[in-house]
């Protein structure tokens, strides 16, 4: 659904230009005893070639986000507001020819449709936790084949090289031989070793460090403009972690590729993200750069979220600062601001009344909190 | 002594584990012939002293969660020594070191009333068909000590403590959320009076702020209760945060043990300086440089000759492609298995 | 000292009295409105075929007349002078076809009997335990001169309505007898056999694909020959029950085993072992609830089996034999060129069979979607 067709992008003040604009969007989830805001008014953009950060507990909204953009929430989940603008630039330009500029809102295209198709898994890529482990066996074969091409899962008892040559030809125009030679360059590239002969083993016969990496050599050899990735280290060990988060690193360099990185670890979103969304009970609650969310954090869920993580280095005290009570239901939101009831800085009369707006607090910097209000 | 007793709460060794070795048979074929060996626990020894935390990390497939389970023989061990400080085993509960690996079924049932785990999955671990009270309850019904009346107050009274509230008793697992879960399976664990708790990844599963709940629950229960705890986990901040010493496992192995601020600050393997330097700092200005290990995490039913990590190891000399080396005290209480640990310069955090 | 309770900062306001898994379960099966009413066909069937059937029937069931292969009697409302009336009947008068030489009945218009509800009749035990012998509908008549035959009579001229009610009360008990000792047999080995594993598993494995491979029906004849012909009609009702069982626990205890092998990893297993539980209380009070939900599916969905097989294997002459009565028999009776020729109302004892095993499909299918493992909660 092309909106309009324009010659140039939004472009931030430092030049870079945008590549998807996030605005106001909301996701509800219509189960019995209620509706689940899971998402509720988030905006934010990713530059070309840019990581941003999306950080926050389970439940907190943030892969429903990516699954939105992508156009797969679940049912009984459904957009019901805002815009997902995605600025999309033709893959091979003619020379000469002007770039013409497609700008589309993913939130009108049909999701069962050709467009959604081509830039799922082809334009914006997407990796999740460990690949194995999200094949459950309810799924039919059938499922699997056309899931595994758009959302790059691995089946089993199917060579890699396989794999991976259907979903770089249903992409690419390339034949076979071509789409297999792309395979195993790429299978080097993510460090895989020996991957002439690794091209035709089974996925059972990988560690969970290297399947994790073939995935992400899969989402890669479409050459996307824009990698969700979907806690990609969470079920994998601190070293192959390290190595993966390097791969991730060296690629967007290469290929001028943005990353949407959404994890609870803290450690992890400091060493890939450029800026960072908080969210909290789907809402977003703080957004800034890294450094200035790292040492000027805003809202106090972000203060308390990073004073509970321990920290390696010299012991500092004996207990960890951590936030009071539970995840509140989120079919009985607390009213007001929704951290209120576990906020170190509640105020009462007011954090339990009013309902916080998105503040700007700095330069590129905004938080949802009554403290900065007047 | 340990370096990190600043209050001296630490008591005297109440475990030591010696040469514990733990080997499945691979088997093939239809005779189900043994056609080699998993060497999941190859030769580990370590101790815990009377109201500490033994903090156990490693990579996945380590064996460290299988040690673990050697020790309170939920699987048997092929080999080695299990000594356990107990007082369930003497008529006027005097304190006996026995080798738990010898004792009978029933002798064993007795010491387990003083050995408790706490597990990872707060989903698995427990029954979803029984409610709160029953899987509170469960360990005194085994060990007869169920009461009516008595023992209700007790699982109130827990559940009190771990933070939860006593109109939860008639509760089933699935309608609590992961952190109060975790609660319950804690609770659990103390139904008996323990000494000593495994703990085997309590908080892996757990959200960032549920898991320093978590944690402060456990360091308060271990005050209050004079608890030893050995603590799985992969997490090495999480280890630090709550271990007095830390042993680091890699294939089977301990291939270091010390006190926690001694291991992190000057570690003597190189296996123990490249976890270090893995793992990622929340500290967006922190200047990374990483070890890079080359290669993968050796297979434990095929596993080099040697050290067997020299293969991803960058000081790796011939010595270590030929010799196993030994695990020995090379300062007061920190433990290396290291050729090189005398000379080599490593670099902690 | 510091305390680190955390207290719940948002009171749950919802849900104060606690689900159990079985009361989720319920909410779920009741949204499936076929699951519901097949549940509701067997409750009406049960009742009338086991419990109250003598009071349903007009008859007793041993009740012989002259009136052999009487065809349904039709209720009427109009008499022979158009005129309307309250529902009767019209008396019986055999007539020989001397051609064809056969025996038809044919209406005596002459000869009216009122259809009338609560008619006092044969004696019965009411439940089993009070006398009483008012049965739910029947004519004012003396039976040796008129009957009422709904469903026809047999060669015997016995009420076959009468017969398929009476008849239903073996073969649905076999069905639910059968089953529950195929759940304790296949239940218990498949557990015993999925949580030692080893020797003990590989024998009881062996054994269930013994029997599987077993020819069923030289196997039957075989132990139907070993029951002593002088043993009463109801010792050999339950050998036949215990039979069907013997043949059937070996399926479930392999889907039983396989759920106790991923059951057994589950950490609540580990958890009860660490603290010293006994392998028997591991097996039945963790491991084998949480087969439950499965093994119910499974029985209700093999439970029209049992039936089928009784009435199959009653229909061969190899397991109930008169003068016991169950659908089995009856097809006996209904099974032959001549019975569909000239008595083709013997044929009525079919849709009962056909309706109890619908019925047990779509409860079974219902439980199946309301206990499915894999659609969350």
């Amino acid at each position: 659904m092309t909106l309009t067709a324009q010659e140039t992008a939004p472009t931030t003040t430092d030049g870079r230009e945008v590549l998807l604009e996030v605005q106001d969007l909301k996701v509800e989830f219509n189960i019995r005893g209620g509706v689940i805001k899971a998402v509720d008014g988030l905006t934010f953009d990713i530059k070309r070639g840019q990581t941003v950060g999306i950080i926050g507990e389970s439940g907190c909204g943030k892969s429903v986000t990516a699954r939105a953009i992508l156009r797969m929430v679940p049912k009984p989940g459904r957009i019901t507001g805002g815009r997902i603008l995605y600025y999309r630039r033709p893959r091979h330009p003619k020379p000469g020819q002007p770039q013409d500029l497609q700008v589309i809102d993913l939130t009108t295209v049909d999701p069962d449709g050709e467009l959604i198709r081509q830039i799922r898994g082809g334009e914006i890529a997407m990796i999740f936790q460990e690949p194995m482990s999200s094949l459950t066996p309810v799924y039919t074969a059938g499922t699997h084949i056309n899931e595994a091409v758009s959302l790059h899962r691995l089946l089993p008892l199917k060579k890699l090289g396989d794999q991976m040559a259907e979903t770089i030809m249903a992409y690419r125009h390339v034949t076979r031989e071509e789409a297999r030679e792309i395979a195993v360059q790429m299978l080097r590239r993510v460090g895989i070793p020996k991957p002439e002969q690794r091209v035709d083993s089974y996925p059972h016969q990988l560690s969970g460090g290297q399947r994790q990496r073939v995935m992400i050599a899969i989402a890669l050899s479409t050459e996307p403009s824009m990698l969700i990735a979907d806690e990609p280290t969470t079920a994998l060990d601190v070293s192959i972690e390290a190595q993966i988060l390097d791969i991730m690193r060296e690629l967007q360099r290469t290929a001028n590729m943005a990353i949407m990185f959404i994890t609870h670890n803290l450690g992890v979103i400091a060493s890939m993200a450029e800026e960072i969304v908080v969210m909290y009970m789907g809402k977003q609650v703080e957004r800034a750069k890294v450094v200035d969310l790292f040492y000027n954090p805003k809202h106090p869920y972000t203060k308390a979220l990073l004073q509970s993580v321990p920290r390696l280095g010299p012991k500092t005290g004996q207990r960890l600062a951590s936030i009071e009570g539970m995840v509140p239901d989120p079919l009985n939101l607390p009213t007001g601001c929704v951290f209120h009831p576990r906020c170190p800085a509640f105020m009462p009369g007011k954090c339990d009344k009013i309902v916080p707006r998105w503040n700007q607090v700095g330069e590129n910097h905004w938080a949802r909190c009554l403290l900065y209000e007047e | 002594m340990s370096t990190s007793a600043p209050n001296g709460r630490i008591g005297e060794t109440l475990l030591e584990v010696k040469g514990l070795k733990k080997y499945f048979p691979i088997q093939r074929g239809l005779l189900r012939r043994t056609v080699g060996y998993v060497k999941a626990v190859d030769d580990v020894s370590l101790y815990v002293r009377e109201g500490e935390t033994l903090g156990l990390v490693g990579e996945s497939g380590c064996g460290k969660t299988t040690a673990s389970r050697c020790i309170i023989r939920l699987y048997e061990p092929t080999a080695g020594q299990v000594l356990f400080k107990t007082r369930a085993l003497s008529p006027d509960g005097s304190p006996q070191v026995v080798n738990l690996l010898e004792l009978n079924r029933e002798q064993m049932n007795r010491v387990r009333e003083e050995i408790a785990m706490i597990f990872q999955d707060p989903i698995n671990s427990l029954n979803p068909r029984m409610t709160v009270s029953d899987i509170i309850a469960e360990p005194m019904v085994i060990h007869g000590k169920y009461q009516k009346g008595v023992s209700e107050e007790r699982i109130i009274e827990l559940l009190r403590r771990v933070g939860l509230r006593p109109d939860h008793l008639r509760r089933y697992p699935h309608e609590f959320s992961g952190g109060q879960r975790q609660r319950i399976g804690i609770a659990r664990a103390l139904a008996l009076n323990p000494r000593l708790v495994l703990c085997d990844e309590p908080v892996s599963a757990l959200d960032v702020s549920i898991q320093a709940q978590t944690l402060n629950l456990l360091q308060d229960l271990q005050q209050e209760f004079k608890l030893s705890y050995i603590f799985v986990a992969h997490d090495l901040s999480v280890v630090q945060h709550i271990s007095d010493r830390v042993a680091v496992m890699y294939v089977g192995k301990v291939v270091e043990m010390a006190g926690s601020e001694e291991l992190y600050a000057n570690p003597l393997h190189p296996y123990t300086e490249a976890l270090l330097s893995a793992v990622p700092k929340p500290d967006p200005l922190y200047k990374s440089d990483r070890i890079i290990m080359q290669g993968d995490v050796a297979d434990p039913s095929n596993p080099p000759k040697g050290c067997y990590f020299h293969p991803r190891c960058q000081y790796a000399i011939d010595l270590c492609r030929q010799k196993t080396p030994e695990f020995r005290e090379l300062k007061p209480d920190h433990w290396v298995a290291c050729h090189r640990a005398e000379e080599l310069k490593l670099r902690g955090i | 000292m510091a305390v680190a309770t955390a207290p719940l900062a948002v009171p749950a306001k919802r849900k104060p009295i606690s689900q159990s898994y079985w009361s989720l379960v319920w909410y779920r099966f009741k949204k499936n409105k076929l699951g519901v009413f097949g549940g509701v066909v067997l409750i009406v069937l049960y009742v009338s075929f086991t419990l109250i059937p003598e009071f349903l029937a007009p008859y007793a069931l041993e009740n012989r007349s002259s009136f052999a292969e009487a065809p349904p009697t039709a209720i009427r409302f109009v008499d022979a002078q158009g005129q309307l009336q309250a529902p009767f009947v019209y008396g019986l008068e055999r007539r020989i076809d001397p051609v064809k030489r056969l025996r038809t009945w044919v209406d005596d218009t002459e000869r009216k009997y009122p259809v009338r509800l609560f008619v006092q009749g044969d004696e019965y035990l009411f439940l089993g335990l009070i006398p009483m012998n008012v049965h739910l509908f029947g004519i004012d008549a003396d039976p040796r001169e008129a009957r009422i035959f709904l469903l026809g009579a047999d060669a015997l001229g016995r009420d076959y309505l009468t017969r398929i009610l009476y008849g239903g009360r073996l073969s649905l008990l076999i069905g639910l007898i059968g089953q529950f000792l195929t759940l304790v047999l296949g239940v218990t080995l498949g557990v015993i056999s999925g949580y030692y594993g080893g020797a003990v598993d590989m024998f009881v494995q062996r054994f269930t694909e013994f029997l599987a491979a077993f020819p069923n029906i030289p196997l039957f004849m075989a132990l139907s020959a070993a029951i002593p012909a002088f043993w009463s009609p109801i010792a050999v009702y339950f050998m036949l029950t215990v039979i069907l069982a013997f043949l059937n626990w070996g399926g479930l205890a392999r889907q039983v085993r396989g759920l106790v092998l991923s059951l057994r990893e589950r950490e609540y297993a580990l958890a009860a072992k660490s603290f010293g539980a006994s392998d028997w209380r591991i097996m039945f009070r963790h491991l084998m609830p949480g087969t439950m939900s499965h093994v119910i599916v499974i029985a209700t969905l093999s439970i029209p089996g049992m039936i089928l097989a009784e009435t199959a294997l009653s229909w061969l002459g190899l397991g109930l034999r008169p003068p016991l009565t169950s659908w089995g028999t009856l097809l006996q009776d209904a099974a032959t060129v001549r019975a569909i020729r000239f008595t083709p109302w013997l044929l009525w004892v079919v849709p009962p069979i056909l309706v109890t095993i619908f019925a047990y499909n779509m409860l079974g299918d219902g439980l199946r979607d309301a206990l499915d493992p894999y659609s969350g909660r």
